[in-house]
């Protein structure tokens, strides 16, 4: 309900505009997201492994080679550390790259690239190189695919400087802050999640313009509410909005933050929830240690806000453990609704 | 203390040597391509007499696993079609490489496998209960329920579990062999990959390394000609990846990869070459990807069924031997001898399936064992919880299908 009149609130603010929303996969809205931008910009091109002919690995690229072609649609060979150096090096000269990873576990080949080649090199060149570049790829757990296909790396990005990082969760947020990134001219971290790419939401009619780009370090409420704030980002943000709809019946109201930018963080937004509720439960995938929920407690601690809580941050994560790959063994290695719910109803202990 | 720097033995000192010259320029233009060995031809007819020499057992074992692995690989795909099984990859049109070199190794030798080698991990033993488990990931399987499907290892075969990241074992294999030069074992170590995984840079390291500190390594590259849908015109330049070993100074073969006794006899010249010289050795198989790349491929979207059917019938390395077997009247050919084999296989494939979804999960506790040498405290701490989270919401959690319960 609350999206709808954020819908009105843009409709009042902005040129009233001939798009309706519609329906659509994340998939298909990251696929609407590269068309646009290739189409814009004769500069932009995307390169990977299957991303041509193939239509992507996951579909995501499905049409764009038949539209524009083996110069701007690039299959490589197989090495991450060779086409993720060879696109920073086009980005160093002035093109835009969309480099995509199969999955983000297989860029651990090529993360000497993105960090010491990109994240660094405005800063290290005093502001000569700049290195307009997005690196996209699924993220964390799909499922059935075990250890080295299944991590996080949301934590270990988000801590470079130089870098911005996103992980979008519906399809409003995957088509504006992939456009966002795409025309930002510093290194972007995007990371997709491979279960949300078959899931559909409606596409605002405001992200539907292909003009519109999301601000990038700006957290969206997607549900407000009085007694515990709830922050996550991807895949966690439909759970926790199932949690927060579940205790809703219970009479519990939750605010669900969705993150979107894990680097910047939108620290003003969180810290604005926790002044009204009081109660804090950050929810991940990755692992707890030096994760995304660590930053944020550590950050509500240190920004004035420690007088506002009434109870200690409950963390939701991933257990701490290389994913297995048995049925059962992985559906208790992820969180999902109820440890979410458990956590809010522990934060709220001694709260009535 | 006095510090003294080590020079090196041989010196760089300038010394003009004339004969290093020349005066014209004249680049290599030329990549000609290094030809493929083989014994059979593509009748099964004896080409190269003097390495008739496998004995008639072996090369009926070798028939009888070739035979097994497609009646295996046909079940398991489709069982993965019907959500048995998550995911499988097939070797249909490979298995002689694979077979056949594992044969012609010593059982003490280690194998760093890419993922498509059944046939290495069938002929020292590796059941077929032990893949289905694997695959399906339940309590019996070897690995815990850890991995996904095709990912299998054996420290008692001293085959290196297959991990995912492409390429990665290649060094790895470098590293190994080094050790057995170092401590004088009579062992090599021997590892697969694709023409596709030959593109990362993990192997141009592990290739300098082998040959420039002399590691006891055998290099065995199956040339299939697809790396999922890219073809090896898209994947490298100059003459397939056999071209790039000897500028690094390593002793190369290029083998008919579908000509079983090609492949056993380049082998067995390799390992012994390896040991005897204590450098390694590298072979690339020229053969071809029948199959689709995983059951997440659909590989007619890209190449033509003439361009499948064209192998499958045309250079099939199981057609190869049998025919050779057949005309050399080194086995029986009735079609009962050879139906039964099949038909046994797919009566254990089909038990063991049903046998291993009926088993029960790794126990809950597994989940938090191995991640170190021992279960530490955070870890306790973390399955306590999990402990109290299961037993407070036990209706909601199938707690009856982990081996131990609660």
């Amino acid at each position: 309900m609350y999206r709808n009149l954020l819908k009105l609130r843009y409709a009042y603010q902005q040129q009233p505009t001939q798009l309706t929303p519609i329906k659509m996969t994340v998939r298909e809205a990251i696929n609407l997201a590269m068309d646009e931008e290739l189409a814009n910009d004769p500069n932009v091109f995307l390169i990977g492994e299957e991303v041509g002919q193939y239509q992507g690995a996951y579909k995501v690229s499905k049409g764009l080679f038949q539209k524009y072609g083996g110069e701007r649609i690039i299959d490589t060979p197989i090495t991450e550390a060779g086409f993720t150096g060879i696109s920073v090096g086009a980005a160093l000269y002035g093109l835009k790259p969309i480099v995509e990873f199969m999955t983000w576990n297989f860029a651990m080949q090529a993360i000497d690239h993105i960090i010491n080649s990109a994240a660094k090199a405005h800063y290290m060149s005093a502001g000569d190189q700049k290195a307009s570049i997005v690196f996209r790829g699924i993220n964390g757990a799909t499922a059935y695919v075990a250890a080295q296909h299944s991590q996080c790396f949301a934590s270990w990005y988000s801590n470079v400087p130089g870098l911005i990082v996103l992980s979008p969760y519906d399809c409003d947020d995957a088509k504006s802050l992939l456009k966002a990134a795409v025309r930002n001219p510093n290194p972007v971290v995007f990371l997709e999640n491979e279960i949300l790419y078959s899931e559909s939401y409606e596409l605002s009619a405001e992200a539907r313009d292909p003009n519109y780009i999301a601000p990038i370090g700006k957290a969206k409420i997607m549900r407000k509410g009085e007694h515990v704030t709830i922050v996550a980002f991807s895949k966690m943000v439909e759970y926790s909005l199932r949690a927060a709809e579940q205790l809703f019946r219970e009479g519990i109201s939750c605010e669900v933050i969705n993150l979107r930018s894990l680097r910047p963080l939108d620290r003003e937004t969180i810290i604005e929830s926790v002044k009204k509720t009081g109660r804090v439960v950050c929810v991940e995938e990755g692992w707890p240690q030096s994760g995304i929920g660590a930053e944020i407690t550590a950050h509500i601690m240190e920004a004035g806000a420690f007088k506002y809580l009434d109870a200690p941050i409950q963390r939701v994560t991933g257990v701490e453990i290389p994913t297995p790959y048995a049925f059962n063994l992985e559906a208790i290695t992820f969180p999902k609704t109820e440890q979410i719910v458990d956590a809010v109803l522990t934060v709220l202990k001694g709260a009535r | 203390m006095k510090h003294f720097m080590r020079f090196s033995k041989i010196s760089k000192a300038f010394k003009e040597v004339p004969s290093q010259y020349v005066y014209q320029i004249n680049p290599i233009k030329n990549f000609e391509a290094i030809k493929q060995f083989r014994v059979i031809d593509l009748e099964g007819n004896l080409v190269a007499k003097e390495y008739n020499n496998i004995p008639k057992e072996i090369l009926n074992q070798i028939f009888d696993l070739m035979i097994s692995i497609e009646e295996m690989d046909n079940l398991l795909y489709m069982s993965q079609r019907q959500g048995k099984i998550s995911f499988y990859m097939t070797s249909f049109g490979e298995t002689a490489t694979t077979v056949g070199t594992t044969a012609a190794l010593q059982p003490q030798d280690f194998i760093f496998p890419q993922y498509r080698e059944q046939g290495s991990f069938m002929w020292r033993g590796f059941t077929i209960e032990q893949i289905v488990n694997q695959c399906i990931g339940n309590h019996l399987d070897g690995g815990k329920g850890r991995q996904m499907p095709v990912h299998y290892g054996s420290k008692d075969l001293n085959i290196v579990t297959v991990s995912s990241p492409l390429t990665t074992q290649v060094p790895q294999a470098s590293g190994a062999g080094y050790g057995f030069r170092v401590n004088g074992e009579n062992k090599i170590a021997a590892t697969w990959f694709g023409e596709g995984a030959a593109s990362e840079g993990d192997f141009h390291s592990a290739m300098n390394f082998a040959q420039t500190l002399k590691c006891q390594t055998l290099f065995l590259c199956r040339n299939n000609h697809y790396a999922i849908s890219t073809p090896t015109d898209d994947q490298f330049r100059g003459d397939t990846i056999a071209g790039k070993a000897p500028a690094y100074g390593m002793r190369t073969l290029k083998i008919d990869g579908n000509d079983l006794l090609a492949v056993y006899n380049g082998v067995k010249y390799a390992r012994e070459e390896i040991i005897k010289n204590k450098e390694p050795f590298f072979i690339e198989f020229i053969t071809y990807r029948i199959g689709d790349h995983s059951t997440s491929d659909h590989s007619v979207l890209y190449r033509s069924q003439e361009e499948i059917d064209s192998w499958k019938s045309g250079n099939n390395p199981i057609n190869r031997l049998g025919l050779f077997l057949k005309k050399q009247g080194l086995r029986q050919f009735n079609d009962d001898h050879d139906n039964q084999i099949r038909k046994d296989v797919r009566n254990r494939v089909i038990a063991a399936l049903k046998h291993g979804s009926e088993q029960q999960s790794p126990s809950i506790q597994d989940l938090f064992t191995d991640v170190y040498d021992e279960v530490l405290p955070h870890l306790q701490e973390q399955y306590t919880e999990l402990r109290e989270h299961l037993t407070k919401y036990k209706d909601q959690y199938p707690i009856n299908k982990f081996k131990g319960g609660l």
